[in-house]
């Protein structure tokens, strides 16, 4: 592959941000050709967080290795936990209660309303707006702390497994959320007045970090990044899964392409996700929270495939089973975020380095997805 | 024109973010953050919490770890090690017993794998969570209590 940055002119000036920066939210490392303040090439390195979750898994069991995707998009751990789960329920042909697909819709909603929450609090705060943060953090915690009643972690969940859940919800699970919506819901108005509307925000976003939707296509961006770009890729309209298409929400689809498009799409995911939930909470059935599925989980041969939709895109999970071992022969975790960054230096040719963290912040990047 | 009513564009939306923030420094209905290790006494953490491992102990100090090594075989680390010994019981018929449980805890992901796969229900997950220690060897934890031995119903 041709790297972005050529780096042979000796008059090329090189400037590198990260691996330890602040707006990059983890170990991600750019190198950045410049002239002046203008930005010619970005190149992201990655590297610095490797930690082989894909070989690794190739040692351990088909309900082991899912506890490690948590580890990877941290804040979607139930969709990336429910993909494996999704994957292998398939292969072996289980079909699950009704209920637990229930939960395991709530779980995924409310995870992409936190993780969308501690998107806007950080876009906030790369853009040197420290109110945000606070925010909504205070709306976060609460979602954490249901999830914390629900499976005893606030972030590496592990509570979606092959077959079912890992227990039953507590008692007052879905009248616990109610409240919580009802709250969220006048706070949800608040991010708006506070950062939506402010001159500087949109002055630093609109028009900034443009993607059309053919780059976007180009580049497999997924999730709201391309659906700011005009880009219908939502995987719960297009192949729904669990209780989606059961369902009435809409994508958000906008057509700027910019900072500010993004923007906008994700806080109308999260008015989309309050609906979605209102939808679920009322008719949770009574039932198991787990089928039948034996101990020790064997595929039959072959290849199998499987996407959901995470707060910051597609994420998928592929398997090829030899039919034999009780472990994946081979595992590839296709990550929304690692796309989303190689579109990265089309969106900021040209454009002037402080825009380069604004339109960071505006990808919602989480740097163990990309590099796991 | 259009130079002015920028400004006051500008400042306009500023105070309109302004007015959150003021609103919520005179109406404050409760403080959110909490003091810790202040509230330590009062802090209540949900049942499920997974802080550590441990092996449930009764009053009489028995546990019901027949040492199957079930928990060993699912954990996805190497967390665990169960270690195992020959007992003489009573009828002179030499049976296999929990000698040490050995949780490594600095290697655990608290995934509560162990505790699912568990065939009689010996393990859980607590809520202690203030573990910072000086050397990692202490981290090394035996389970099983001194002197602890399987319930009479699991003999
Ligand atoms: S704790 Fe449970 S699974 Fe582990 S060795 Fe003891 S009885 Fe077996
Ligand atoms: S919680 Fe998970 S990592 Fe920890 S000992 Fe149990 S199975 Fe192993």
């Amino acid at each position: 592959m041709q790297p972005t940055v050529e780096v042979l002119n000796e008059r090329d000036y090189i400037l590198n941000v990260g691996p330890q920066h602040p707006s990059t939210h983890g170990v991600l490392h750019l190198r950045i050709k410049i002239e002046g303040e203008t930005i010619l090439d970005v190149e992201p390195v990655l590297g610095y967080i490797h930690r082989s979750i894909e070989k690794m898994s190739e040692a351990l069991t088909y309900r082991q290795f899912i506890q490690m995707t948590s580890r990877m998009d941290y804040l979607s751990a139930h969709m990336n936990n429910l993909a494996c789960a999704l994957a292998i329920e398939n292969a072996l042909q289980v079909e699950v209660p009704d209920k637990v697909k229930y939960i395991r819709t709530i779980l995924c909603e409310l995870t992409r309303l936190a993780s969308h929450q501690l998107w806007w609090a950080a876009n906030g705060l790369d853009l040197g707006a420290v109110t945000p943060f606070f925010l909504a953090f205070r709306d976060r915690e609460a979602i954490t702390d249901i999830f914390e009643e629900v499976c005893g972690s606030r972030l590496t969940m592990n509570y979606i497994v092959p077959g079912g859940l890992m227990e039953d919800v507590p008692e007052g699970f879905a009248d616990k959320i109610k409240t919580y919506l009802d709250t969220f819901e006048r706070t949800l108005s608040e991010y708006d007045q506070l950062l939506t509307g402010n001159e500087i925000f949109r002055g630093r976003n609109i028009g900034v970090g443009v993607l059309t939707k053919e780059e976007a296509l180009a580049y497999g961006c997924t999730g709201p990044v391309a659906r700011a770009s005009g880009l219908s890729c939502d995987v719960r309209k297009w192949f729904p899964y669990e209780m989606y298409d059961k369902l009435s929400f809409e994508e958000i689809i906008l057509t700027e392409g910019d900072s500010y498009a993004r923007y906008k799409v994700r806080i109308a995911e999260m008015y989309q996700s309050i609906k979605i939930l209102r939808q679920l909470l009322d008719g949770i059935p009574e039932g198991d929270f787990q089928a039948k599925v034996k101990k020790i989980i064997k595929l039959p041969a072959g290849e199998f495939y499987q996407r959901v939709e995470t707060a910051r895109g597609e994420f998928g999970v592929y398997i090829v089973s030899d039919g034999k071992s009780s472990s994946p022969y081979r595992i590839k975790f296709r990550s929304p975020g690692l796309s989303n960054l190689a579109a990265l230096p089309f969106m900021t040719k040209g454009a002037k380095i402080g825009d380069l963290i604004a339109v960071m912040a505006s990808l919602d990047l989480v740097i163990p997805d990309i590099d796991r | 024109m259009g130079y002015f009513k920028d400004i006051y564009v500008a400042v306009s939306s500023m105070l309109e973010g302004m007015k959150l923030t003021g609103r919520n420094f005179l109406h404050f209905r409760k403080y959110l953050t909490q003091e810790y290790p202040e509230n330590r006494d009062s802090l209540v953490l949900s049942p499920r919490f997974k802080g550590e491992l441990i092996l449930k102990h009764t009053l009489e100090n028995e546990h019901r770890c027949t040492g199957c090594s079930a928990c060993e075989l699912a954990c996805p680390n190497g967390t665990i090690r169960i270690i195992s010994k020959r007992e003489e019981t009573a009828d002179g018929k030499s049976k296999k017993r929990l000698d040490a449980f050995v949780w490594q805890h600095a290697m655990c992901t608290f995934c509560a794998l162990c505790v699912d796969a568990c065939p009689t229900d010996a393990l859980k997950m607590d809520q202690a969570f203030e573990f910072a220690v000086t050397d990692r060897a202490m981290l090394m934890k035996k389970l099983n209590k001194e002197g602890s031995n399987l319930v009479e119903e699991l003999k």
